[in-house]
């Protein structure tokens, strides 16, 4: 019985697998062959086939290779949401440090977080120049977010833990260490994971005005020469590049919610 | 008879916490006297401040009026003098039973392989001696508590402060632990004051109990447990439980809970 109920199971997982599998290379047979058989416009919409050549053919080129472009900006991603993070949860701990600033700040949080950054792109180029103007828009798109979240967890740290490590003596430095980081690990990491996202929408935001670099770079400088297949490789690449992030989220995630349940 | 200083004393305590909407009298001239090595019980309905009143031993609350003393001195704070159990284990996840039994010492800048070598010898003398790098979902709910109880006594406290901790078990567990607990207590001399609404776990184990009004919390009876046939000092509360005197406390202090079913 108990067999049966496994193999069920697992033909059931193998058929998910297989009809994504399924989905995923009808995708790409219909991008192929619908172009070439003229249903739709190829200069629109380019083809898979044209992409991997493409691929190939930045891959060996030394001032535009497909690797830099995407290396400029998976490291821009990176700094944006380890900034963020680092931001996002000092802020957050000093609020609930200080209840008489978070009650000051607070209105100011919520509009800048209803705020819609992309507006900021222009001003922050104008103010912070091409490099240093795609780190603040990664950071602005995601840094308030994560102090909203972040300090929300804060507050809702378990009372009873807080008055547990009280009766031990502990003071206000110790119960932020020993209590409120330490249980919301879980709120940290589900942050991080809209953190990361945004940070990419951030950068590529950044690079559209900005870059000379990066994979936004490029979607823009192909679009503006009308290179739809250099574009589509970009994000095809952008595309890979979230799979990764994400991935690794997930193993993080595993790793260290274990104990938290 | 020579006079016995009281390890705790309460002395006309007022509380009162104000709020936005106005006052609430949560206690009202409460006064309360515990000797050395006794154990003492307090039983009232819910919302009596009997809870409140732990919290102003424990040093983590202060009285609007009126002295807490702990040893003869003032309690200006929480002091190591008092351990304090609460009614969920409240084990922190991401902490082995070790690490959470060491909780108290590592917050009182204790000597760390002093601590270990004691909390070690704990958990190994409640059972637990399998269980110290396992994590807190993987243990019962009596071995959680009785790892509670172990990080309670891991910092050595003279006061022990039991706020309801069996209320979270099922009654098996409950009445087993309860009877090892007050053993535990009272072989190591320990002063116990143990707040809580379940009066014959109050009977069984306490030495004294103390019967609380209504909001705002007073005294209104106090009685001295004591059991003829039990030949040597006190009985086990398991047993204390079948004795012949154990349904006449009972049944004075239900009336005087005066509680009503309904409205």
């Amino acid at each position: 019985m108990y067999v049966a109920f496994l193999q069920r199971l697992k033909r059931r997982r193998r058929l998910i697998l297989l009809s994504q599998f399924v989905l995923l290379v009808l995708f790409f047979a219909i991008w192929e062959v619908a172009p070439r058989a003229h249903w739709i416009n190829p200069v629109l919409t380019s083809y898979p086939s044209a992409i991997w050549t493409t691929f190939f053919e930045l891959l060996g080129d030394p001032d535009n290779g497909i690797l830099q472009h995407s290396w400029v900006t998976l490291q821009e991603t990176i700094v944006g949401f380890t900034l963020s993070m680092l931001l996002g949860v000092g802020v957050a701990i000093m609020m609930w440090w200080w209840d008489f600033f978070y009650r000051v700040i607070d209105p100011f949080m919520v509009v800048a977080n209803a705020l819609p950054k992309i507006a900021l792109v222009p001003i922050f180029y104008i103010w912070l120049g091409d490099v240093a103007s795609i780190y603040a828009m990664a950071v602005a798109i995601a840094v308030f977010i994560t102090i909203l979240m972040v300090y929300s967890g804060f507050r809702e740290t378990d009372a009873n833990k807080v008055k547990l490590v009280r009766t031990l003596g502990a003071n206000k430095w110790q119960i932020l260490r020993k209590v409120v980081l330490p249980s919301n690990v879980p709120v940290m990491v589900a942050a991080l994971k809209i953190n990361v996202g945004l940070a990419l929408v951030g950068v590529i935001v950044g690079e559209f005005q900005a870059a000379k670099a990066g994979l936004g770079y490029l979607i823009i400088f192909g679009s503006q020469v009308f290179q739809m297949t250099l574009v589509m490789t970009a994000v095809t690449m952008l595309a890979i590049i979230s799979t990764i992030m994400y991935l690794a989220i997930m193993y993080l995630e595993n790793t260290v919610m274990r104990h938290h349940r | 008879m020579t006079h016995i200083a009281p390890k705790v004393e309460l002395r006309n305590i007022d509380l009162r916490y104000f709020t936005f909407d106005g006052e609430t009298e949560a206690l009202s001239d409460f006064s309360l006297a515990v000797l050395p090595g006794e154990f003492v019980a307090i039983v009232g309905q819910s919302g009596c401040g009997k809870s409140t009143l732990l919290s102003l031993i424990a040093g983590i609350l202060e009285p609007t009026d009126g002295d807490v003393l702990v040893n003869g001195a003032q309690v200006e704070g929480p002091s190591p003098l008092c351990g304090y159990m609460l009614q969920q284990d409240h084990l922190f996840e991401w902490r082995t039973i070790l690490d959470n039994v060491l909780l108290g010492a590592e917050i009182q800048g204790l000597d760390p392989g002093a601590a270990a070598t004691r909390a070690e010898s704990l958990l190994r003398g409640y059972g637990l001696g399998d269980f110290l790098s396992h994590f807190p979902h993987q243990l019962s709910g009596g071995m959680r508590q009785r790892a509670a109880l172990a990080r309670t006594l891991c910092t050595d406290p003279e006061i022990l402060l039991l706020d309801e901790p069996f209320s979270a078990l099922d009654f098996q567990t409950r009445l087993a632990l309860s009877d090892e607990v007050a053993e535990i207590l009272r072989r190591e001399g320990k002063t116990v004051i143990l707040v809580t609404h379940d009066i014959s776990e109050a009977v069984s184990m306490a030495d004294r109990v103390i019967v609380m009004t209504k909001r705002p919390g007073q005294v209104k009876a106090v009685h001295d447990i004591s059991f003829k046939d039990s030949g040597n000092g006190r009985p086990r509360p398991f047993e204390a439980r079948s004795q012949q005197e154990f349904q006449q406390y009972f049944d004075r202090i239900w009336g005087e809970l005066d509680i009503h079913v309904g409205n």
